[in-house]
Parts: C-alpha cells; sequence; structure tokens
C-alpha cells in the first residue's frame, strides 16, 4: 500500500467528567498538573497507548494490523518473527551485516504492526531488529483552563486479610482514595509527516484509522478511574505538500477555544461552557482544515 | 559564515539529556549542538551536507519541572534469547510490557527558546550539483513556509519545536535580562562522532548574556 503523500496536523479536544484522565506515578495517582500554570496534562504516551489499544481491538487479528507495544506481548517473540519470516539468522544484540536484509527486516515489521509504522519503534532489544522513526508524533495535551483535583474518600465493605478482619472487629471497612477533576477540557497537539511515511509505509487507510481511533479511544476505555471521557473535536490541516505548506505553530493557533460569554469567573463544568472556533480565513494558502468530529 | 542561517526555535518543554543521567533523565541548561543540528536537519539535509552550529542564544530564563512516566524497562538480558534460539522456540522469553514496566522521572526544561546559528560545509560525498546556494536555498526556503521533513523537536519527540526563520536584515530576538552576565554551564556533549564509533564530544560551554559560542567540532574533547 502507498505511503500518504501530504502533511498533516491535528488538534484534538477531549474532556473529562469526574475522572482522572492521567494519574501522575510521582504524585500517589493524583491526576497530573502543570506546577507552573495548574492546568491538567496528559503525556503523549498516555494518549498513544490509547490508540494502539483502539486498533487492537478494531483490527483484532488482521493481518499488517499487529501491535508491538502490547501489553502483555513478548517484545523479543515479534522480532523473532521477523527474522523467521525472511530467513535471516538471528544475530545477538546486532543488526545483520548485509544492510539490505537490515532494510528488510525494518520493513517486515512496519509491514506487519500498525504501532510500528506508526509511532516507530526501538527494537534494539536482545533480537535486534533495527529503529523505526514514525511519521505520528503527538505532544503533551493539557486542559484549557487550571483544573482542581479533588480527592474521593470511598469505602470498602469488606478487607482483604483475616488480620485486618481482626483488627476492625466487625466492622470490616478499608477507606481509599480516587482522585479526580470534575470537569477538564484537554487540547493535544499532533504531526504526521509524509516523508517519514514513506520510509514506514504509512497508508491513507492507516491515516483513516487513526482518525477513528482519536474519535473513539475513550469508547473503549471505560474505567472506575477514568471517569466520563470523550473526545469532543479533531480537526485536521492538510498541507498540499508533503513538506508542508504552512508552519505548525501557525495553524494551531487558528484553533481557538474560549469560555462561552459571561461565565468567564464561574468553573466549566461542561463543554457547552466552551466555545471553539477555527479561523479558516485567516489559514495559509495551500493548508486546508477539516473537522473529522 | 558564508553560508550562515539562523534559525528561531521555541517550544513549551525540552529535554536535553545528559549523558551521566539518562537513566532517570535530567536536561542540560540549554540545548546541545548536536541537539540543534537535528533540528536543522529535521528541515533540510542531504548527506552532501554537514550542519555546524556557531553559537546559541538562549532567549529565556532556564526552568526546570519534573515528570514522571511510565515506561519500557528496556532490554531482555541476551542469555535469556541464546537460550531460547537454542531450544528452537521462543514461548519461554516471557517479556511482558506491563510487567516490565518503569517508573522514570524526567527533569526537562520549561518554556525555552533558542536562535540558532550554523552554517554546512559540504562533505566528501558532494558532487558538482552541490552549490551552497541550492542548500540554502531549499533550506531558506522551507523553514520561511514552516515546512520540514518531519517535525523538529526540543531533545524528545514529545517536545515538538516551533521554528521560524530569521532573515539577514532581521535582529535577532532579545534575550530575557536574568540571562545577563558570564554564567559557566560546565562541560556539555558537543556532538557524536559517528565516524569513529560513536564517540562523544565534549566542548565547556559558557553563556555571555545568552550566548553560547560553540567551537568547531575538531577543537572538541572527546
Amino acid at each position: 500500500m502507498s505511503a500518504i503523500t501530504n502533511r498533516y496536523e491535528f488538534v484534538l479536544l477531549f474532556d473529562v467528567t469526574n475522572g482522572n484522565p492521567n494519574g501522575d506515578p510521582d504524585a500517589g495517582n493524583l491526576p497530573r498538573l502543570d506546577p507552573e500554570t495548574n492546568q491538567g496534562l496528559v503525556t503523549d504516551v498516555c494518549l498513544k497507548r490509547k490508540i494502539r489499544n483502539y486498533v487492537a481491538l478494531e483490527k483484532e487479528e488482521d493481518a499488517g494490523y499487529a501491535i508491538y507495544m502490547q501489553e502483555k506481548a513478548v517484545l523479543n517473540q515479534q522480532h523473532k518473527k521477523a527474522y523467521d519470516a525472511i530467513g535471516v539468522e538471528v544475530e545477538k544484540g546486532k543488526l545483520p551485516k548485509d544492510e539490505a536484509k537490515a532494510r528488510e527486516l525494518t520493513a517486515w515489521m512496519c509491514r506487519n504492526f500498525f504501532d510500528v509504522r506508526t509511532f516507530g519503534a526501538v527494537m534494539t532489544t536482545g533480537v535486534n531488529s533495527g529503529q523505526v522513526r514514525g511519521p505520528v508524533q503527538m505532544a503533551f495535551a493539557s486542559s484549557i483552563d487550571p483544573v482542581v483535583p479533588m480527592e474521593i474518600s470511598i469505602t470498602r465493605m469488606a478487607v482483604t486479610t483475616d488480620a485486618e478482619a481482626e483488627k476492625q472487629r466487625g466492622d470490616n471497612r478499608t477507606m481509599g482514595r480516587k482522585h479526580i477533576i470534575p470537569y477538564g477540557l484537554y487540547r493535544a497537539h499532533g504531526y504526521i509527516s509524509a516523508k517519514l511515511a514513506e520510509r514506514t509505509g504509512f497508508s491513507d487507510d492507516d491515516l483513516d484509522l487513526i482518525w477513528r481511533s482519536l474519535i473513539n479511544m475513550f469508547e473503549h476505555d471505560r474505567s472506575a478511574a477514568r471517569g466520563e471521557m470523550s473526545s469532543r473535536k479533531l480537526i485536521v490541516f492538510k498541507h498540499d505538500h508533503p513538506m508542508g505548506n504552512a508552519p505548525a505553530h501557525v495553524l494551531f493557533d487558528s484553533v481557538k477555544v474560549e469560555r462561552v460569554e459571561g461565565e468567564e469567573d464561574t468553573p466549566a463544568r461542561h463543554y457547552s461552557d466552551y466555545r471553539v472556533s477555527v479561523d479558516a480565513e485567516a489559514l495559509p494558502a495551500g493548508v486546508s482544515v477539516e473537522e473529522k468530529l | 559564515m558564508a553560508y550562515g542561517v539562523r534559525l528561531h526555535i521555541w517550544g513549551e518543554r525540552a529535554c536535553f539529556t545528559r549523558p551521566e543521567m539518562k537513566v532517570e533523565r535530567v536536561s542540560y541548561d540549554v540545548i546541545t549542538p548536536s541537539a540543534a543540528r537535528g533540528i536543522l536537519e529535521a528541515i533540510h539535509w542531504k548527506p552532501a551536507i554537514r550542519w555546524c552550529v556557531d553559537r546559541i542564544h538562549v532567549l529565556k530564563p532556564i526552568r526546570f519541572e519534573s515528570l514522571r512516566r511510565n515506561e519500557v524497562a528496556g532490554k531482555l538480558p541476551a542469555s535469556t534469547v541464546t537460550k531460547a534460539m537454542k531450544a528452537g522456540r521462543v514461548d519461554d522469553v516471557a517479556y511482558y510490557v506491563d510487567k516490565n514496566r518503569q517508573q522514570r522521572a524526567a527533569t526537562i526544561l520549561r518554556d525555552v527558546g533558542y536562535v540558532i546559528e550554523a552554517h554546512f560545509e559540504f562533505t566528501s560525498r558532494a558532487d558538482e550539483s552541490d552549490t551552497p546556494g541550492k542548500h540554502l536555498d531549499i533550506f531558506n526556503r522551507r523553514s520561511r513556509q514552516g515546512q520540514c521533513f518531519h517535525m523538529p523537536c526540543l531533545g524528545n519527540r514529545e517536545f515538538p519545536a516551533a521554528f521560524e526563520l530569521i532573515e539577514t536584515e532581521d535582529e535577532l530576538p532579545l534575550a530575557d535580562s536574568q540571562l545577563r552576565g558570564e554564567r559557566d554551564l560546565g562541560y556539555m556533549l558537543h556532538d557524536i562522532d559517528f565516524a569513529n564509533g560513536k564517540t562523544p564530544h565534549f566542548f565547556r560551554a559558557t553563556m555571555q548574556d545568552g550566548v553560547i559560542k560553540v567551537p568547531p567540532f575538531e577543537e572538541t574533547l572527546a
């Protein structure tokens, strides 16, 4: 399948209601916060994990859509598959001497694994399959306004061990904590390079799959911690030229997210508290904008 | 400096990892010449040319922030693989991403802005078609229009770099007043010598009123 021939940028707006979009391991799983502005953060890897999970669900066992960075995956098994498929001897920790063979390995990985083709992967573990830089690159998502995480105490009407039961004398309860954000609208930026796509074979079908996964990834990521999360808006900028027709920051600046008038000082609690606008007039020539959601 | 370019780059976050603190990443105070070269190459590069960074202008105060993420731990012991290879089966090579997770902190830079002053030289792979004007034109045209081969980044790919060409006749953006005076940034990575077994080269970086002079690669310490 042929690779995409246009450069793209995208803005994804997603929100969370009474949930924790991305816990901070440094802060006892509190929602991530930008310490300088108190805006909420969601890391790039968090979103990429969800894209992978979505693709794994949609494509299940489809050939060419295997997910390399799987939960419960065996990395080196995957590498071995590449070696087996093209019949190269495994040489520990090294790329095959023959450069053509090395390319073949990488190409095989790209062909078979969606996430290798999309995000790239460093395959230099035990059995080496080279290093791939993928066309899709994402930055941290941050919330439009500062968010205020709340700590919710909860109780469980049971205990884990006998000892605990003894201690609590028939009053079998453990207290727990949940951290939530009452509401937060987050904005994520992404970049898709046509030139890197050429090298990994990231195709138009893959691109559609990326859009689908960005729109639907939260629909399949329900859990007690997340609360209600959903993708709200996906704005895609398409450049006519593979190298691009305008600087990315100029395009991102054309997407404005504002609080609805008159409610500036009240905390936002719903998506309708915001107004999203794209200044299509201001777009440089050669760039088209499309709202996928 | 005949074929010099000046590129203004900026971004919200950056991480130019110190090689001595790369497990839990700690960034250098400023962008390294090698990261700056990577940014230029993201916009235009051909095997015929080599970018040389001459000067780095630091525009914004140096501020850090810490960030912890779940990452995969990395390598499987080679012995396990050899054993599995001998046995001719791979199902014993258990390596689960979620069991093999590391939480790693990174101390990263916040709100950075730089101007890279650089020029290019020709390599042995250049031929008659490679005139300085051609490559300079391509670079200027692309950076003026925001074109790039892939989105340049500030150290790690999750920290994209916005960029803008500073035209020859234009003034450089002003450095923040906090950066006045001289500051010794210690030994910093200059670049990696890929021709000689990937040897890292270092230089003593001093910042004078926000400007770091980068010595030519040949004068650096291996």
